[in-house]
């Protein structure tokens, strides 16, 4: 028989090398499985034969993937992870661009839907188990989408290698340890934990969108959770829900998008016996830096902290080379991904100040006043120092004078948005007022937004992320 | 709210609010001279979309741009029928 490689490492061979399979779990919302379970069983129905195929699986359920991908992973040729929260339009275009010749699902629907793809397959949330042949045969490839800001999303081809890297290795004592994260596990950002739990062999629990962030934290809470990430964004909503009390980390790690001074001091207050870093990662450059000292942006030295992990500012936006970014994206036309000398360029702009590096927000989100930028993440930073705010968006609006102001939706804390909004009037000219002033004796002029508007809430994307509209 | 006193009121206010010196407003008056800046005047105007509930300069893109603050007025007045 003529293989492609001999013996490739596979997520399901590193699970059963931790040595802790039967007594740690992966805990989704209404669905658990030791580690073991998931290495041996099956969620799938039918005993599909799915050797060599380009599998894309389109989950309701994040548990039903991820078990499927410890099943898959080193039998299918390409795994395409197709999160709950993109348009299901887009799923024939995916289907079309991966070349899928089979879909997983948990959902009829989606089954039912203009695929085009023959070979279906319904999956559950039990774990069955499975006695046939497993050993990986191919390295998959890992297709994982990215939102672009407007359109079609774009498919970014990872390895196991790639997303797991080498720093883990198997047999490190667990402990106590029990991850989660508010990540979606087919987000980068959860994908890293997911697979750092099932590498190290530590217990996770599966964060859901079927249920309210006060919801998760209390399963958390009941699971022991130890160790917990997520966004800036998921940070400010878990600490605006009485239910944060429930949960003592020991780690937090904040990614995914700027981290601000007021997150990481909230955070720190709130559980003062937790280490809280903040890094940078994304699907396409991968993983990045960590930043352990407790403030906002982060010391040029880390740019050069890590020998394998090549890093550089080039034209205002952090690029970086590594085995751990993507290949390339799949598709025609797609944008180029690395450059001539195998560089990503993450799109994020850098600024030194008093020899301390800053995130100053997307390339693509600059908000242009009058010929002069703005980041709205700077413009939020500040926002969000308010004692009486709890978090912020600001963005763009269309001018005649000026092409285009600042504008902040704000979130106040402790409810207060909603009696101001119930009761209009001069509370909320009140409050207003001091936000702008606040404002006003920070920012220049033109990063100072022309209009506050209180709102109730701000969406929150199964990315973790703020829901931004460029314009 | 009539449209003339609110635009008065807008004028007045971002001036305050940007420390400007806002020279008496007269009919006669040179916008230019009117110790407004351009970024007051985005304010201006979308403040004004806001509480007139028009926006003349985008629903006319060849209008011509009021170089008066009378002009002004009666550019928002035409826009408000």
């Amino acid at each position: 028989m003529n293989m492609q490689q001999n013996n490739p490492v596979s997520l399901r061979s590193l699970i059963l090398a931790t040595g802790n399979v039967s007594s740690h779990v992966l805990a989704g919302h209404d669905s658990r499985a030791t580690w073991s379970e998931l290495a041996h069983g099956s969620v799938l129905q039918g005993e599909p034969e799915l050797q060599g195929r380009s599998v894309l699986v389109a989950t309701s359920h994040q548990f039903s993937s991820a078990a499927a991908l410890i099943e898959l992973d080193g039998v299918a040729r390409r795994i395409v992870l197709f999160p709950p929260d993109v348009p299901r339009e887009h799923l024939a275009y995916v289907a079309k661009t991966s070349e899928a010749d089979a879909l997983i699902t948990d959902q009829p629907e989606i089954a039912s839907m203009p695929h085009g793809i023959g070979n279906v397959v319904l999956c559950g949330r039990s774990v069955a188990p499975a006695d046939r042949d497993r050993s990986a045969r191919i390295q998959t490839e890992w297709i994982l989408l990215t939102s672009g800001t407007t359109g079609l999303p774009k498919l970014a081809v990872h390895t196991l290698a790639s997303l797991a890297g080498s720093g883990w290795h198997a047999g490190q004592p667990p402990t106590a340890v029990v991850w989660s994260t508010f990540y979606d596990m087919r987000r980068y950002g959860g994908m890293h934990i997911f697979l750092h739990a099932c590498i190290a062999g530590t217990s996770m629990v599966l964060s859901s969108a079927h249920e309210s962030t006060a919801e998760f934290l209390v399963r958390a809470s009941a699971h022991g959770v130890t160790h917990i990430s997520g966004t800036p964004s998921h940070w400010r909503r878990a600490l605006m829900s009485p239910q944060a009390t429930r949960i003592a980390p020991v780690y937090v790690r904040m990614s995914g998008e700027i981290v601000d001074q007021a997150i990481l001091n909230q955070v720190r207050s709130q559980y003062p016996m937790a280490r809280v870093d903040h890094t940078f990662a994304s699907t396409e450059a991968g993983v990045g830096f960590y930043v352990s000292d407790g403030l906002m942006g982060f010391p040029p030295e880390v740019l050069a902290s890590n020998p394998l992990i090549e890093m550089k500012v080039l034209d205002g936006t952090l690029r970086i080379r590594s085995n751990r970014t993507a290949t390339r994206y799949l598709g025609e036309d797609t944008p180029v991904l690395k450059d001539s000398e195998g560089f990503v360029d993450t799109g994020d702009t850098i600024e030194t100040r008093d020899g301390r590096c800053y995130f100053a927000g997307r390339r693509d989100g600059i908000i242009n006043v009058g010929g002069r930028k703005v980041h709205p993440e700077e413009v939020e930073a500040v926002i969000n120092r308010h004692p009486g705010v709890a978090m912020s968006l600001v963005r763009a609006k269309k001018n005649p004078i000026t092409g285009a102001l600042v504008i902040a939706d704000v979130v106040l804390k402790n409810d207060s948005s909603q009696m101001i909004l119930e009761s209009e009037g001069a509370a909320a000219n009140a409050q207003q007022n001091d936000i702008l002033d606040f404002c006003r004796t920070e920012l220049e002029p033109h990063k100072v937004p022309a209009a506050i508007h209180i709102v109730s809430t701000l969406s929150i994307g199964e990315s973790g992320k703020l829901v931004r509209r460029y314009a | 709210m009539d449209t003339r006193s609110e635009i008065v009121t807008q004028f007045t206010q971002v001036a305050k609010e940007h420390d400007k010196r806002l020279a008496p407003l007269t009919d006669g008056l040179a916008l230019l001279d009117s110790g407004l800046d351009s970024l007051c005047f985005a304010i201006v105007v979308a403040r004004l979309e806001n509480s007139l509930g028009v926006d003349p300069f985008s629903e006319d893109e060849d209008a011509r741009f009021p170089i008066t603050f009378g002009d002004f007025i009666r550019f928002y007045e035409h826009a408000a029928k």
